[in-house]
């Protein structure tokens, strides 16, 4: 298992610096002119030849990639070209928002999604089974966007339920320790500000667990009537237990091995699918960070915030792997 | 069994709805408290509602904090609260009005100003606003090489490049010299009249920050603004958050009215609207015009509407053909019908445009008259050109919405369908943002999508920038040039008798009619809506106001 985990983390490295070269490049070949779009739109032309200079953008593409390798492995991610402020110290609130919301819904897609496969399977072809089915092929064929408009409208707007917008109340901002807030507020022992980001959590978490939720419901369902249908499951009943201690004690862990497998995936998706939650809930994390940066053509930030949510992907795939692996006794570590 | 499983299940949805139930009681909490939330102040129940702390969404972050150093409006927004100017404009104009200078004296020949200041007014940071203060930030923006310009930093102050002629040492640059003549009396020096000199004065980009705070902070100053406005900056959050509580130190007795101020960004536009009518926010900014009517069927909710002070035009570039010929952007002028624009792309929320500076404006000629939309005329004007048969040509369309654009996309379909109506076939090109302005000012386009917004209420932002031979290359992208043109907009710079100016520039109006550089659309009404337990907020045309007079009520 120790070696099967090391191979796995030295294959990262080839991994990690082709990243770094795919995502310098492509910043490369953008179009348009980064000291322009900095000093805007009625600059003179003198101020953005002065800026080029100064921001090393007329150096040629190889220098200006070892210079950043070079800064990267001194942990240092540069300096944000429209901020003047460290990427790493600035990126860190946003990336914990980020973490905070895809943990959420994650944990929403697992909850919902697994229990209502597993209800589906259990009561195969009943209202309840038909209509779990129907919902989840429903989730997984709606826009992220237009589920999070209509959550807001329907709970936000007209309901009043859940707040619309944001991480914690603009009247009654939490300060910030790890950026973590549900952790924080715990830490600090102030349980009305953790219900408050609990509150802000709930509907980005839909928005943004619905897919996931939808894709894990049916895969569980079908995966687990499969296990029940095998033979030890009909084993466990000739003993005389009950169907709920046959379903989670016995067969949840076999039926849960492929259904692992979507999980790992679908926290890849998550990532990508957060900016949009992230924008429409104007929720500060590293998608929009990214993307803000983009339309400021801030080449550093974009730069060191892609890196780094690749860097993550890749990591979660390596943990459901070597999940995947300590689950299934039938999977070989070499 | 079964029940214990269906218990799980349900406590997750269960969950869910607690978290609702609890909100509940917090969102009426908020409703009825507004006026004691912020900065938990003790003074309870007071129902003239005082204080509170107003929540302003917006579409966009702030860039930075230091207002000279940068040209977006998301940054002045917040500035306008931080810092204050030697001139102030009124509420709802341009006109000049007293700031952090009570009076202020211009020499007969225009070669100099005195500005008395106003005594005992403090910066934030608890040192005294003074002339060595308006001395100080002055020499920091003109000179490159001074201890607080950070240019090595990045900092750059293109605006007072632009509205002085220059930095010190060009050719140009009009402020000879900064005289501390006392401690509240300072003298500017020019080196020949600027017409605009006061109207700049009056720039949010001209704010005085605390020297103090200059030397503190240094290059991080763009994130530690101290002057001495009705609000104090607490914290950003970037892309969320702008907190600002309220001077207590305030010059201006009773003001501000409010506890504090918090500019948030919600990017999506009808998820900003979702909020506003939730509760979440007090005052957003970016009303789409498809949305007007449904703030003003919402009973509790306003829409304000800012003053036009901007100008929305078809380009064209004069030096390719067919548009080198006068008597082609003529006929264009008539083809267009700028009602049916207006009633399509802006909800109404425009009036047609017949120049480029704004109606409002001194030396707007109000009677240029108008290309009126006559598809005949414009019909005989191509076959006088030689182009009976029409042509074919690019049509430039912005990628982006911007006030006096809302929707480039919709305007160019229906440009091109109006023009194809004279045989003129409109091919819609469309490029990323920053690649079409670069290119523009290259002179790639045939014909383009552009508008230019006013910051200082002074009609040589408008035409000096997009029409004199000056701006080439650079604002003027229609490549115009005429030196009668050129003559009188130089004569009206260096003017400063306000009557001679208006003359100068409605004869320069006239002059450009009649070669019709580029059809002037629309100005447009940008929109804003708000609950009505606000009161005293008046939108100023330049886009950023004070909120010192903004106070929330029950």
């Amino acid at each position: 298992m120790f070696a099967y985990a090391l191979r796995r983390l030295l294959l990262l490295i080839p991994v990690l610096i082709g990243m770094t070269i795919v995502t310098f490049s492509i910043i490369w070949l953008i179009p348009g002119n980064p000291a322009q779009t900095i000093l805007g739109e009625q600059a003179t032309p003198q101020a953005v030849a002065a800026l080029e200079e100064q921001l090393g953008l007329n150096e040629p593409f190889w220098v200006q990639y070892g210079g950043y390798i070079g800064n990267l492995f001194t942990g240092d991610l540069g300096v944000s070209l429209r901020t003047n402020n460290e990427i790493i110290e600035e990126m860190w609130p946003y990336l914990a928002g980020t973490i905070e919301l895809t943990m959420f819904a994650m944990l929403f897609a697992i909850v919902v999604g697994v229990n209502a496969g597993i209800i589906s399977a259990w009561k195969q072809n009943s209202i309840f089974d038909y209509v779990c089915m129907i919902i989840a092929l429903i989730g997984v064929s709606m826009p992220v966007f237009w589920l999070a408009l209509m959550e807001q409208w329907v709970f936000a707007q007209e309901l009043g339920w859940f707040p619309a917008i944001g991480r914690s109340d603009p009247r009654d901002p939490i300060e910030g320790i790890t950026h973590l807030y549900i952790l924080d507020t715990i830490i600090q022992g102030n349980f009305d500000d953790t219900l408050m980001a609990l509150r802000h959590l709930v509907l980005p978490m839909i928005a943004l667990g619905t897919i996931p939720m939808a894709i894990i419901a049916r895969m569980t369902r079908s995966s687990m009537l499969e296990v029940l249908r095998s033979d030890y499951i009909r084993t466990v009943h000739a003993k005389g237990s009950g169907q709920f201690i046959v379903i989670y004690k016995h067969a949840l862990k076999n039926a849960f091995i492929p259904v692992l497998t979507v999980v790992g995936l679908q926290m890849g998706a998550l990532l990508g699918g957060a900016i949009l939650t992230e924008t429409i809930f104007s929720w500060p994390g590293i998608g929009r960070y990214i993307y803000e940066a983009i339309t400021f053509r801030d080449y550093p930030v974009i730069q060191s915030g892609i890196l780094i949510v690749a860097t993550i992907f890749i990591f979660i795939n390596l943990v459901v792997d070597l999940l995947y692996a300590s689950i299934d006794p039938r999977i070989k570590y070499d | 069994m079964k029940k214990v499983h269906l218990r799980l299940i349900s406590a997750a949805f269960l969950s869910v709805f607690v978290l609702a139930a609890c909100g509940g009681e917090d969102t009426g909490g908020d409703e009825n408290d507004n006026g004691n939330n912020g900065n938990g102040d003790s003074e309870n129940g007071t129902s003239e509602g005082n204080g509170g702390t107003l929540i302003f969404a917006r579409g966009g972050d702030s860039v930075s904090l230091d207002p000279p150093s940068v040209t977006d409006g998301e940054s002045s927004r917040v500035t306008k609260q931080i810092f204050e100017t030697l001139i102030e404009f009124e509420e709802d104009s341009f006109e000049l009005s007293p700031g952090l200078a009570t009076n202020w004296e211009p020499s007969e020949d225009g070669l100099s100003y005195v500005f008395e200041l106003r005594e005992g007014v403090k910066f934030h940071d608890g040192t005294d606003f003074n002339a060595e203060a308006v001395k100080i930030n002055f020499e920091r923006w003109a000179d490159p090489d001074h201890e607080y310009a950070f240019t090595d930093e990045g900092y750059n102050y293109s605006v007072y490049g632009t509205q002085f002629g220059g930095f010190a040492g060009d050719e140009d640059h009009v402020i000879e010299e900064i005289n501390v003549l006392s401690d509240y009396e300072v003298e500017f020096v020019l080196n020949q009249p600027l017409g605009s000199f006061l109207q700049n004065m009056g720039m949010n980009y001209f704010a005085i920050t605390s020297p103090a705070a200059l030397e503190e902070f240094g290059s991080d100053i763009n994130e530690n603004p101290v002057g001495t406005g009705p609000f104090v900056f607490d914290n950003w959050t970037k892309n969320s958050t702008i907190e600002l509580s309220k001077n207590e130190e305030y010059w201006d007795e009773g003001l501000p009215k409010l506890d504090g101020v918090t500019f948030t960004v919600v990017g999506d536009n009808s998820s900003r609207l979702s909020t506003l009518l939730s509760g979440g926010i007090d005052l957003m900014d970016g009303l789409s015009p498809d949305d007007i009517e449904q703030v003003n069927n919402t009973d509790g909710y306003e829409v304000y509407e800012r003053v036009p002070n901007n100008v929305g035009y078809l380009g064209f570039n004069t030096e390719v053909e067919p548009f080198d010929d006068p008597l082609v952007r003529k006929a264009i002028n008539h083809a267009i019908n700028k009602e049916d624009l207006i009633t399509s792309v802006y909800g109404g929320q425009a009036t047609p445009a017949t120049n480029a500076v704004p109606v409002d404006y001194l030396g707007h000629n109000n009677t240029v008259e108008e290309y009126e939309y006559d598809l005949d005329l414009a019909k005989e004007l191509l076959a006088e050109a030689g182009y009976e048969d029409g042509f074919d040509f690019d049509l430039w369309t912005m990628p982006v919405a911007r006030p006096y654009m809302p929707n480039p996309a919709r305007a160019a379909e229906l440009i091109q369908a109006e023009l194809s109506e004279l045989n003129i076939n409109a091919n819609i090109v469309e490029k990323e943002w920053a690649v079409y302005l670069e290119e523009i000012e290259l002179g790639h386009q045939d014909m383009f999508m552009l508008g230019w917004s006013g910051v200082n209420g002074d009609p040589d932002y408008f035409l000096g920038s997009l029409l004199s031979t000056d701006g080439i290359p650079g604002s003027n992208q229609t490549f115009y040039s005429n030196s009668e043109v050129d003559a009188l907009l130089d004569e009206a710079r260096s003017t400063i008798d306000e009557e001679e100016r208006a003359a100068l520039y409605e004869e320069a109006q006239v002059l450009i009619h009649e070669d019709a550089p580029m059809v002037p659309l629309v100005h447009s009404i940008p929109v804003l809506a708000g609950s009505d337990t606000i009161s005293g907020y008046v939108p100023h045309p330049s886009t950023s106001e004070s909120l010192k007079n903004v106070e929330i009520t029950n």
